[in-house]
């Protein structure tokens, strides 16, 4: 790894910004349903660097504001898991509802929202104390979550009820249910907060919601030749820091798409790995990883020339991915 | 929906709703609606905490779902197992009200489901008329092929759909098809495309076909053959089991099936697999490590074709199927998926269209915006020749899934899922066309 002066060094000599390789070696996390671990790629070295045991059927994948842990959702051990990004030793379980799969923090670090996929609930951890804030009915099989960057929105959605439930972080309470595509899957809020995007992966289409009117502002549909429209199903999405473009997990199309997300047109497929599900930046958003399941790898993806550079060979059914910060 | 508490910032928090609530129609419990299921409370202390639901106020859309099941007169399946729960169907239409329930709370829907349960047919489909001239537009129906056709006809130019769950009948959705009936059930000739598929693939080509002396069988042992001649594999022979089940249990009884099976399947052509037509699930358990020769049994025992199964959890399918067991004790069987599909078709079509007026929800339904989503990893339609859903189909031993069908390798020009059972240059429907 570079050390952490050369890095400040570099980020400030205006010529660091025309690399196109990363500047910085970062740890990259990769949940494997299938393995119970979660294998630590080096960004720079681009291999995996570590394999950790973990509890049953990790999924959701995210780290501490402060980059010091990585919290894990134990989907069948009904717990979350956090462990020290630098040691990979379990630090604590918090609790969470039946079958925890996707967590997201609030743009504070705490607390933590989960949603539990078995029990209709989102529930509010506090990751400090390990205790239950309280918990939240939504759809049924709730999923997806996202925050807006001022952190007073949560947006969860639900896989049956095909809804984004927009609640109110300060009171709990429901702001509007949008009717979405079937099989809501992933909430992305777009940096300046104006927008929320959905993917549905049996509708096949990502919603762009205004975050302030709730309103349909747009359905991004996809179409790639010789992909029955079926086999298009859209998962993870991620946009780049500046808010011009979105990348979109495809699942068995076995592609991320490339979006505009000013026009909302898709620019280009890149061909993956194997119904690629999650896809998550380096800090820097120089790099995309890509978890795909079915292949047991994941991809890299060079964000600015948008290419495929690499895939390395995680555990089985990679699900989740997230970079630490340091 | 609010429910709040378990610490003091929840506490808090419930006082200032509380507050608020004051001010709004409130009272009745989420679980208190019918049909409508409410989280499981995951501690004791849950019992606490406040549990706030808007009344339904008067512009809730009611849409009443009438399941119509016929009682029929069938011989017990061998295995204690595999015995039929009085609900049976039902199960999975309480699930999908549930279900539908959810997303329609925050729609202002509310789905209601009645049942008419009868052995006598004309009786039945007199109820059902009647409740259809009462403004009842979704009928999801459980019955014989024969019965289904005549209620279709006895509903003819009424604002009323017919969602069939329970009969595969191929002639249903061929020469006998009807314009006010779809078809969540998979067609025999599905079920048999989706194991013929998989017996191409491993190689497996030259089958020997044991039919039993009901109609179904006769009906079921067609199907294959229809699925032999398409996909090129070759019947070596076709041996009839009659056989008189007698009672489904005695004391002993497996001394003779011993000697039975093995000489029954004697001198048969070389073949790779026995492929067993037995729909009444009578005698095909009988033959799986019985036959003369060491050949892997397939059809209505060993490996079968089922739209879906008590162990699959695929795509999502464990919390469905946790979801269902919560609700009815038991396992979901293929009838309660059928059915379950039938009634999510509806809730679709009424969280879609945001309407409850019966014509508004066939006309979405038939449109080419409907998809239904089932646990089966892929958005489901409607075949637009014939009514059909189309649904992948899984291959499953009594304990577990082997795989999914259609194979990767039959392709199709428009969707994948029209490999199975009868595509559009087939079809002798003709109530369906235009």
């Amino acid at each position: 790894m570079m050390p952490l002066r050369t890095a400040i060094t570099c980020a400030a000599l205006s010529a660091c910004a025309a690399m196109t390789t990363p500047a910085f070696a970062y740890k990259v996390f990769v949940s494997n349903e299938k393995d119970n671990t979660v294998s630590v790629i080096d960004s720079e070295k681009l291999e995996v660097v570590k394999t950790i045991k973990v509890g049953q059927r990790p999924r959701g994948i995210i780290m501490s504001k402060d980059g010091k842990w990585v919290i894990v959702c134990a989907s069948d051990d009904n717990r979350i898991e956090v462990y020290d990004a630098n040691t990979y030793e379990l630090v604590k379980h918090l609790p969470s509802g039946p079958d925890p799969e996707l967590p997201i923090l609030h743009t504070s670090g705490n607390p933590l929202y989960v949603s539990n996929e078995d029990d209709n609930l989102v529930t509010v951890v506090d990751i400090q104390t390990g205790k239950l804030i309280t918990d939240v009915p939504v759809g049924v099989e709730p999923e997806g979550m996202g925050i807006s960057p001022d952190g007073k929105v949560l947006v969860n959605t639900s896989e049956t009820t095909n809804m984004a439930h927009f609640i109110d972080t300060a009171t709990y309470d429901s702001i509007e249910n949008v009717l979405v595509d079937n099989r809501p899957r992933v909430a992305q809020f777009t940096p300046d907060g104006s927008e929320v995007w959905v993917s549905a992966e049996i509708g096949g289409s990502v919603t762009v919601i205004d975050a302030k009117t709730k309103a349909v502002k747009k359905k991004i549909t996809f179409e790639i030749q010789g992909i029955t429209p079926e086999a298009i199903q859209p998962m993870g999405v991620r946009i780049t820091n500046d808010g011009k473009t979105a990348f979109v997990g495809l699942g068995p199309a076995n592609r991320v798409a490339v979006i505009d997300a000013k026009t909302y047109e898709v620019k280009k497929y890149l061909l993956v790995g194997q119904r690629i599900w999650n896809v998550n930046f380096t800090p820097d958003h120089k790099l995309l990883f890509t978890t795909n399941g079915t292949s047991n790898d994941v991809s890299v993806i060079d964000v600015e020339k948008l290419k495929v550079i690499k895939s390395i060979t995680v555990g089985r059914y990679p699900w989740g991915v997230v970079s630490a910060p340091n | 929906m609010i429910r709040v508490g378990k610490s003091e910032g929840g506490l808090i928090a419930a006082i200032v709703l509380s507050l608020v609530i004051c001010t709004l129609p409130v009272t009745a419990a989420f679980a208190g609606d019918s049909g409508v299921q409410a989280p499981p409370d995951a501690t004791p202390k849950a019992k606490s905490k406040t549990k706030v639901v808007k009344k339904p106020t008067h512009d809730v859309q009611e849409i009443p779902i009438l399941l119509v099941r016929q009682k029929r007169d069938l011989l017990p399946p061998l295995s204690l197992l595999h015995q039929r729960p009085a609900d049976d169907g039902l199960g999975g239409a309480k699930l999908a009200i549930s279900d539908n329930n959810t997303t329609g709370h925050f729609l202002k829907q509310k789905f209601t489901l009645e049942e008419l349960k009868n052995n006598k047919p004309d009786a039945l489909i007199a109820d059902t008329v009647a409740r259809v001239d009462a403004g009842v537009g979704m009928v999801v129906a459980d019955l014989d092929a024969d019965v289904l056709v005549k209620l279709a006809d006895a509903l003819k130019g009424k604002k009323a759909i017919i969602l069939n769950a329970g009969s595969h009948d191929d002639d249903l959705r061929n020469g006998d098809c009807r314009a006010n009936i779809l078809h969540t059930a998979p067609s025999r000739a599905m079920l048999a495309d989706a194991l013929g598929q998989y017996l191409t693939w491993k190689r497996w080509s030259k089958w020997f076909l044991v039919t039993g002396s009901t109609k179904r069988d006769t009906l079921w042992a067609n199907a294959i053959k229809r699925t032999a001649k398409r996909f090129r594999q070759k019947i070596v022979e076709e041996r009839i089991f009659e056989y008189n089940p007698g009672s489904r249990r005695s004391d002993g009884g497996y001394e003779q099936i011993q000697k039975q099976i093995p000489k029954f399947t004697q001198k048969a052509p070389r073949h790779d697999v026995v492929v067993v037509a037995d729909e009444g699930q009578l005698f095909g358990d009988y033959f799986p490590y019985r036959t003369w020769d060491a050949r892997p049994v397939v059809g209505s025992a060993g490996l079968s074709p089922a739209s879906w199964h008590a162990a699959v959890e695929l795509w999502g399918g464990t919390q469905f199927q946790n979801r269902f067991k919560r609700m009815n004790k038991r396992n979901m069987r293929e009838l309660d998926y059928d059915v379950w599909m039938a009634v999510r078709t509806v809730g679709e079509a009424a969280s879609r269209t945001r309407s409850n007026a019966p014509e508004k929800l066939i006309s979405y339904i038939r449109s080419k915006d409907f998809e239904l989503a089932a646990f089966k990893g892929q958005k489901l339609t409607f075949r637009d020749w014939n009514g059909q859903l189309r649904q992948p189909v899984i291959l499953v031993t009594p304990n577990l899934h082997v795989t999914v069908s259609p194979q990767p390798e039959f392709l199709h020009q428009f969707s994948e899922l029209d490999t199975l059972g009868f595509d559009k240059p087939e079809s002798t429907c003709k109530a369906y066309q235009p």
